[in-house]
């Protein structure tokens, strides 16, 4: 079980940077990103991180912890305000793929004094980053525009090729 | 009432008095039983800002729990527009443990998705209703019920405030009560999130333990003010309930009872419901012993006769 999770999680790191030592990796934006942490409904969304950095330009519009710009949040500041590098900047070093495990709720829960005890999955912190942008610069939104369906996934939402035929009870009863 | 004795006067003070402190024990017995939940009851706090209506949640369900095809894809939108009697919206049943509405309130210029499924409560008034006992609240906070134990009466249907629990009406022989079971039998007692909670993009759903998810409700409104009606639906509602609610806008406006009471719905019952097996136990003995004395004396005075009428027959002799 743990395998099927850790797995996604490698793949998930950074193509680009695969071959380089660690040290590169913390100061080299990656080209790509491949996200399949929910391959077994959806096909794997191949992200153009280098394109986005081209149209975005700040670090700090995605990412909280950049390797050279601060944060854009000024309620970050009030306690970050002191270094801009971050060693973590992937969202999966603090946006967990699992975040309802037993295993992570016991940590947050043993962690009482930790201030960023409400943090969001990884799912969740890629979804609601991109989303909130998107909608704001007019980016596609929609979830098959950046998903391809597998056909699990089909079979999951009734779709595609298992599309529940139309019936009159499709009006309500 | 010259005919009493002192005896007699006594005796019947004495029971009067031992039944009311019975009754009164009773009574503060159950006052003082308020359950405040499992302590280490799990949760589902709901954010309903952050839905964006895909029902990914909703076939989620229909996938773990086997349910039957749904009469359109999950995701087509067009069932937002559906409506019923009188107006309402979708609603769970047979086919779907949950679903997602929409709403268009007033304050907020985007629409706010709700889901809706069993808020699992802390002191369930299906269960209380329950005259089978099919159902169970669990120490990680889901109440399930026992598909072969419900004879398909149905008054959990009626007792339940939110109008969670769906009937199989589509089956002729055995038509039982179908409703969500927070994926107990194969998540939750294991230790894994509903599949709802797993598969939603926005993490609308956060899982964990109720009582943290209280802390992380509260501090999400203190933190941003202006995003959140302050109240966290189910914090308190007829006693608690382990799915609770964040909203944008009021939430009788995202399709919430507000005038929902505090208490527990058994608290409605429970103090006439402990008065029963009261009376069934005290009012035979009670009643019993007032004919007893108050035929005594005519007893005695038979008694008398009888004893006078021997004591006669042995000065005879």
């Amino acid at each position: 079980m743990k395998i099927k999770i850790i797995i996604p999680v490698i793949i998930a790191t950074f193509v680009f940077v695969a071959g380089l030592s660690p040290l590169m990796a913390a100061t080299t934006p990656p080209a790509q990103v491949r996200i399949d942490q929910l391959s077994k409904d959806f096909e794997p969304v191949e992200f153009d991180h280098a394109s986005h950095v081209d149209m975005v330009g700040d670090c700090g519009e995605c990412h909280h912890h950049t390797t050279g710009t601060a944060s854009n949040d000024p309620d970050c500041m009030r306690c970050h305000n002191s270094g801009a590098t971050g060693e973590r900047v992937a969202c999966r070093d603090c946006h967990a793929p699992d975040p309802f495990s037993a295993d992570h709720l016991k940590t947050t829960s043993e962690d009482r004094k930790r201030y960023h005890r409400d943090l969001l999955g990884l799912k969740g912190a890629y979804h609601r980053s991109c989303t909130g942008c998107h909608e704001a610069s007019g980016g596609p939104t929609g979830c098959l525009d950046c998903h391809l369906r597998t056909e699990a996934g089909d079979a999951l939402f009734r779709a595609g090729k298992y599309t529940p035929a139309p019936t009159d009870k499709a009006a309500g009863h | 009432m010259s005919g009493i004795s002192r005896r007699k006067f006594l005796t019947c003070t004495l029971v009067g008095a031992g039944a009311t402190a019975l009754s009164l024990k009773t009574t503060d017995a159950f006052a003082s039983a308020k359950l405040e939940g499992y302590p280490d009851s799990m949760g589902v706090l709901v954010d309903l800002g952050r839905c964006v209506g895909c029902r990914s949640c909703e076939a989620a369900c229909n996938r773990e729990q086997h349910l039957p095809a749904p009469a359109q894809s999950f995701d087509d939108p067009s069932v937002f527009d559906q409506t019923f009697h009188n107006g309402q919206k979708r609603r769970t049943d047979e086919q779907a443990y949950t679903v997602v509405n929409r709403y268009e309130p007033t304050a907020t210029d985007q629409p706010v998705y709700r889901k809706s499924q069993c808020n699992h409560c802390n002191e369930p008034a299906c269960l209380t209703s329950c005259f089978v006992n099919a159902y169970t609240k669990t120490s990680e906070g889901a109440v399930i019920y026992n598909p072969n134990i419900c004879v398909g009466c149905r008054n959990c249907m009626i007792a339940c405030p939110f109008n969670m629990p769906a009937y199989s009406y589509s089956s002729a022989t055995n038509p039982v009560i179908k409703k969500c079971i927070f994926c107990y039998d194969t998540r939750l007692k294991n230790g894994l999130p509903p599949a709802c909670v797993e598969i939603c993009p926005q993490q609308v759903m956060t899982f964990g333990h109720r009582k943290e998810l209280i802390e992380i409700a509260h501090e999400r409104i203190k933190a941003r003010p202006d995003r959140y009606i302050d109240h966290l639906y189910g914090e308190n509602e007829v006693g608690g309930t382990s799915w609770m609610y964040l909203a944008p806008a009021p939430f009788e406006e995202v399709g919430f009872d507000t005038t929902m009471n505090n208490e527990p719905i058994i608290s409605n019952v429970k103090d006439f419901l402990g008065t029963v097996p009261m009376v069934l136990a005290i009012w035979p003995a009670l009643f019993t012993g007032f004919h007893l004395l108050a035929t005594r004396k005519h007893d005695i005075e038979q008694h008398g006769d009888d004893h006078s009428a021997h004591k006669e027959e042995e000065k005879k002799s």
